[in-house]
């Protein structure tokens, strides 16, 4: 791996112990309101100033970032099992079950995905408990992001299916589904990495999209798409409000800095 | 000429199951919905009970959703009826032509102002020895692609920058990173290394043996550069207060307006497909794995 790659999985693993760290403490410091010290300045005792409501700014982003970096990981996961699945399966099945998934990829690839993302996610309920709020907000990313990494798997799949190997194999009196588990999956590991580091940015990304709509998680749980909200009032607006901007950056960069470029298609 | 035909007769049939499959995909979205059966017309206490039945009963036929989505196809088909939004009560058609406009101009800026930008940056960085410049251009590209389009919409708008200009900003960093790889590869060709000893100018060697070279591959990425731009254009529309498609589908979304939904999710689909068929015609030809 190269230097900006291991640099950036150093940054990545901080930013994920912080995640942990925050989580571990609590939701309390987030939340807690200092009613005589609202839209304060930056100082020792806020390190980033408070809200119009006189919440710690950095408490409130170190929380975020557990939530938004855990659950996106989480969402990339189940997405990339998703893919893994349905395009596995189309790949090195083929027939009526591969044209139908091509057919459903397609479709979810012809619309954009901001478009499919924001349709979806106002069908659901806007009003329901923040915590099922965020489990919506980012079930959806992963019930819509496969397609991308499905189309990667399949072709993936196919090219392993048509393998001299796995032909070998079969020559031998291996049987279909010997072959799939003992070498077409252990060989699609790395192309199922590379889609969870990518995916991982681009749920990241639409998250604080949604937010900033007002349609990500509910009060009184931070993500980076909540606290981005704070841009929107120009009046008001000050140096530290952009920290999460600059959060989010630093951490979408670090994901394009450490994903394999061998395993990424062309 | 039969061939072609075929081709364009294929490519038809599957834009037509596309625009269908994507509309029953979101009728049954917005069907399955929870909430869906509640009307707010029937908190009206003006209202009697058999206003309120009535409001009920019309309600109720939107609930087989098969039939709708076929009664709804029926009236767009037959007679070029969208039908009337429930959320804003006009015409959807009349709500399209007034902020199609509006859409297709920023969706215009962004296109052609990312691809200019895009190659203002790409062609120097390839050709330019300077590291310094390569590597600005290379990072200002990276720094876009990590930030959300809202986020740069809201920040943009609060200095009372240019928002209408946005979605280049969207589409530029996608187009460079292809562009450039594409450029260095044109530029690596026999063809093209023989040109240039020969003392060609470098304009010349562009329009002439690079353009024509990457040409199929560029017309593939401007179909899909139009779908990049549509969905950076519905934050921007959205936060910006611009009254274009990408902030009415926004509208509809969060109103549940089932019929408005459907009708932009129809258009976003044909344009988005007519573009991509287009380019993909005219280009290279996706290749099927």
């Amino acid at each position: 791996m190269t230097r900006p790659g291991l640099t950036a999985i150093l940054v990545l693993s901080a930013l994920f112990l912080t995640a942990i760290g925050s989580a571990w403490k609590g939701t309390t410091s987030q939340s807690r309101q200092f009613r005589e010290l609202p839209g304060a300045r930056p100082s020792h005792q806020f390190p980033l100033g408070t809200d119009d409501l006189g919440r710690d700014r950095l408490a409130r982003l170190l929380f975020a970032t557990g939530i938004s970096l855990g659950l996106a990981t989480a969402a990339a996961l189940v997405a990339t099992l998703l893919a893994a699945i349905a395009g596995g399966a189309a790949g090195y099945f083929g027939g009526w079950w591969d044209k139908c998934t091509v057919q459903v990829i397609d479709l979810l690839l012809s619309l954009p995905w901001f478009f499919l993302l924001l349709a979806a996610r106002a069908v659901l309920p806007l009003n329901a408990p923040p915590l099922a709020s965020l489990v919506l907000t980012y079930g959806l990313l992963s019930a819509l992001g496969w397609a991308g990494p499905a189309r990667v798997v399949r072709a993936g799949t196919r090219r392993l299916r048509d393998s001299e190997f796995a032909l070998q194999a079969g020559a031998q009196g291996c049987g279909p589904l010997r072959i799939l588990w003992r070498h077409v999956i252990p060989n699609l590991k790395p192309v199922l990495l590379a889609q969870i580091w990518t995916t991982v940015p681009v749920f990241i990304l639409s998250e604080a999209n949604l937010g900033l709509l007002g349609l990500s998680a509910g009060e009184p749980y931070p993500t980076w798409g909540n606290l981005l909200r704070e841009l929107q009032n120009p009046f008001s607006i000050r140096l530290e409000a952009f920290a999460p901007l600059a959060v989010i950056l630093i951490t979408v960069a670090c994901f394009k800095l450490a994903t394999p470029r061998e395993e990424l298609p062309i | 000429m039969r061939t072609i035909a075929k081709v364009l007769a294929r490519r038809i049939g599957a834009l037509a199951v596309t625009l269908l499959a994507g509309g029953l995909l979101t009728a049954v979205l917005v069907r399955v919905s929870p909430g869906f059966d509640v009307d707010e017309r029937e908190l009206d206490p003006r209202l009697n009970q058999a206003s309120r039945l009535w409001i009920q009963q019309e309600r109720a036929g939107n609930r087989n959703i098969l039939a709708f989505y076929g009664r709804r196809l029926e009236r767009i088909v037959l007679h070029g009826d969208l039908g009337t939004s429930t959320s804003l009560d006009r015409p959807i058609a009349q709500l399209l032509r007034d902020r199609l406009p509006v859409t297709a101009q920023i969706m215009a800026i962004g296109v052609v102002g990312g691809w200019a930008l895009a190659f203002a940056l790409a062609l120097p960085s390839v050709l330019c020895r300077s590291v310094v410049f390569r590597g600005l251009a290379g990072w200002s590209q990276q720094i876009l692609l990590c930030l959300p389009a809202a986020a740069l919409a809201i920040v943009v708008f609060d200095f009372g920058g240019p928002v209408r200009a946005l979605v280049a900003l969207a589409v530029c960093p996608r187009v460079f990173e292809y562009l450039r790889n594409l450029l260095v590869e044109a530029y690596a060709q026999p063809h093209i290394l023989t040109a240039r000893a020969k003392g060609l100018g470098g304009g010349v060697i562009l329009a002439r043996h690079v353009l024509p070279y990457i040409a199929p591959q560029l017309l593939a990425l401007a179909g899909v550069s139009v779908s990049i731009a549509f969905g950076a254009a519905i934050p921007i529309e959205a936060l910006c207060d611009l009254p274009g498609i990408g902030q009415l589908a926004w509208q509809a979304a969060t109103a549940r307006d089932l019929p408005l939904l459907l009708a932009i999710t129809f258009l976003v689909i044909a344009v988005t497909q007519i573009c991509n068929t287009v380019s993909d015609w005219a280009g290279p030809g996706e290749k099927r794995i």
